[in-house]
């Protein structure tokens, strides 16, 4: 649910980073925020545990410039990847307006890869999102290790509809910013049909 | 899909005007109005020393979080949370299930007259929250991007 005002001339929007535990969300808000200029984000905030487990969510403000004389920022939230945290994953896609479902590449993952996509799509279909309609986009992330799935096969399992999706390292930055800018521009180009809801 | 929250001038002005008057009356620090998405709405009082961004962020968290707790014992939600620290306090309320209203104060107001003012406040925003959305579902209330052109979209991520 994005927010437009028109007095500030700014718009806000969502994007939450969704994908099994350890896939690689938090690397993704880590690369990002350390590879933009400190006026355009903000401070990345990470609710974690003692052992660097994402406990709530991560998050990161960043601003992208002005369309049409509106400034567009865009919050990056990540949600917690174990299953028993499922509670605080619904909170956080709620009002969401974009979600990168991030994959991790290695074959013992993919059991943890398909159940996180059927959580995610109950999970949003519960706030009244569908899936199928809300702005979407598929990262394989982990390409660099040796046990990482082909992509065909990732594919295959994962985008059966052929959203965008992108191969990445994400401690490297690999697919990291051309990710971001697949689902900010789905974002946008929603916004433009309206908005409405 | 839940509506976007959509601000307009006239609104914005009386929001903020309600939050600047909140912060003298109840003799406050600082006092915000959050979405419940996390989305800074209006701020008032001395803000330069706050991240701003950060705390609304956190607020929506809270209260998403306390709403989940509240559900689980089988109530709707915690329309108002107080935390209180060794110097500064925070008081936290919903107005009209979708904003929250959040105060921070110290030990030159008490907690009696704080209360009292957010009453009064927020039943103030809750009205102009309601005109608000009458606005947006009115006829022709279309988003100001329906014109926007890919090129403008690209331009973003030119560099
Ligand atoms: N080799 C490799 N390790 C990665 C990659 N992405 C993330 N990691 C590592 O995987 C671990 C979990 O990453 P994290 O971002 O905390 O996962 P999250 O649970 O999804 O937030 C960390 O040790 C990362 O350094 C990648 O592309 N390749
Ligand atoms: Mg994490």
């Amino acid at each position: 649910m994005s927010f437009i005002n028109y007095s500030s001339r700014e718009i806000n929007c969502k994007i939450v980073y969704y994908g099994p535990g350890l896939c690689g969300k938090t690397t993704n808000l880590q690369y990002i925020y350390n590879k933009t200029n400190p006026e355009t984000k903000g401070k990345l905030i990470s609710l974690s545990t003692e052992t660097d487990r994402t406990l709530f969510f991560d998050f990161l403000p960043l601003s992208l410039g002005e369309i049409r004389g509106f400034k567009t920022r865009f919050h990056l939230y990540t949600v917690p990847g174990q299953v028993f945290y499922d509670a605080s994953r619904k909170l956080i896609l709620k009002g969401v307006d974009g979600v990168v479902f991030v994959a991790d590449s290695q074959v013992e993952r993919m059991e943890a890869n398909i159940e996180s996509m059927e959580n995610l799509r109950v999970n949003l279909a519960e706030q009244g999102y569908d899936l199928n309609k809300v702005p979407f986009c598929i990262q394989y992330n982990k390409r660099d290790l040796p046990n990482a799935v082909s992509v065909e096969e990732l594919r295959k399992v994962l985008n059966p509809r052929n959203v965008p999706d992108f191969q990445a390292v994400a401690p490297t930055g690999v697919g990291v910013f051309d990710t971001l800018k697949a689902v900010a521009k789905l974002v946008l180009t929603e916004l433009r049909k309206g908005g409405q809801g | 899909m839940a509506s976007q929250l959509v601000m307009y001038e006239e609104e914005f002005h009386k929001i903020n005007a309600v939050c600047d008057r909140l912060t003298k009356d109840a003799n406050a620090k600082v006092v915000f109005l959050v979405d419940k998405n996390g989305q800074l709405i209006s701020a008032a009082g001395q803000t330069q020393h706050i991240d701003t961004t950060s705390l609304a962020s956190l607020t929506a968290g809270n209260v998403a979080a306390m709403g989940g707790l509240a559900k689980l014992i089988g109530e709707n939600e915690f329309p108002n949370q107080f935390h209180e620290g060794a110097k500064d306090s925070l008081y936290m309320t919903i107005v009209g299930s979708r904003v929250v209203l959040v105060v921070i104060f110290d030990n030159r107001t008490s907690l009696g007259l704080v209360r009292l003012r957010i009453k009064k406040a927020s039943d103030e925003l809750s009205k102009i929250f309601e005109a608000l959305s009458r606005r947006a579902e009115a006829p022709g209330a279309g988003s100001p991007f329906a014109e926007i052109s890919d090129a403008d979209i690209d331009n973003l991520f030119s560099e």
